[in-house]
């Protein structure tokens, strides 16, 4: 039978392999963009199976919560990044610092 | 096995199996495209919880929204991703060290879990649908912070759109006053020229 431990075993595989993506693709900033959708994505299915599992609907309303700040977030950074590339004409993030003033 | 297990293991694995194709995949398209399916799987994983409503979302917001943005941007941006992969290898003993380390402390996390009484294992029915139980919530007890979350949107958006916009030189946008103001004595002149000249304007 699945339990409550199923799940945040598939929540916490997916925020690892999150974390492993922001660390590999150090330079490729859309990567990590992405990366950073699947760690919310499996703080949601924490969310959502704790409130499965526990009765209590808060939890889906922080998980809709989360969703927001997800899309908000993507939305600003990938906007940053277009302005980014106009700028420089390329998306490597390792020589952002040169980006001052 | 029942079902729920065999569609429980289905969703999870697809899930597990995309994240890993959106982390290691060559060409960025496809890592959207991964990234697509995960978020599938894992609006499946929420349906069999009950949770109908928040797996709708996933699917409207993540495949709808933020997927097709990913992939909007990666295909207008014109970058050269092999250059962009060249660190790759690099950090890849240290990165998969960091990230065995994050999967062993939550493993630990859930065994510690399930060695204690957490919580009852049977979740109590609900005697209302799950939208409707989520709808009086968000716009009852949890009003304020919906409405706080409408205005991170609307600043995103803003924000977004400050950011991109710029005036271009080589356009000739129309001006609406200007043309409203125009007058037939200052557009039109009556001449009246001798047979066989020109007019001098």
């Amino acid at each position: 039978m699945i339990g409550l431990g199923h799940y945040l075993a598939v929540a916490a595989v997916l925020f690892t392999i999150g974390v492993l993506g922001i660390f590999l693709n150090r330079r490729n900033i859309i990567l990590m963009l992405m990366a950073i959708e699947l760690i919310l994505l499996s703080v949601n299915i924490n969310l959502v199976a704790f409130s499965a599992y526990l009765g209590d609907l808060t939890g889906q309303v922080f998980a809709m919560f989360v969703l927001t700040v997800a899309a908000a977030e993507a939305a600003i950074g990938l906007a940053i990044l277009v302005i980014f590339f106009r700028r420089r004409g390329s998306i490597a993030v390792d020589d952002v610092n040169r980006m001052k003033g | 096995m029942t079902l729920a297990t065999l569609v429980f293991t289905l969703f999870a694995s697809l899930a597990i199996i995309s994240a890993l194709l959106v982390v290691f995949a060559r060409n960025p398209v496809h890592s959207v495209l991964w990234l697509i399916v995960t978020f599938f799987n894992a609006a499946g994983l929420m349906i069999l919880l009950g949770a109908e409503f928040i797996a709708i979302l996933v699917i409207l917001v993540y495949v709808g929204a933020v997927a097709v943005l990913f992939l909007f941007i990666v295909m207008m941006l014109d970058v050269d991703f092999a250059q962009l992969r060249s660190g790759f290898t690099k950090n890849l003993p240290f990165g998969i060290l960091i990230a065995l380390v994050l999967l062993a402390e939550m493993g630990i996390a859930v065994i510690a879990g399930q060695a204690g009484p957490v919580i009852a294992d049977a979740p109590p029915p609900l005697e209302q649908s799950n939208i409707v139980a989520l709808g009086e919530l968000m716009y009852g007890r949890y009003l304020v912070p919906f409405e706080l979350s409408g205005l991170i949107l609307l600043v995103a958006m803003i924000g977004a759109i400050v950011l991109t916009h710029r005036t271009r030189g080589d356009v000739r946008p129309q001006d609406v006053s200007k043309q409203v103001q125009r007058r037939p004595e200052d557009a039109v002149v009556l001449k009246q020229p001798e047979s066989g000249k020109g007019v001098e304007l």
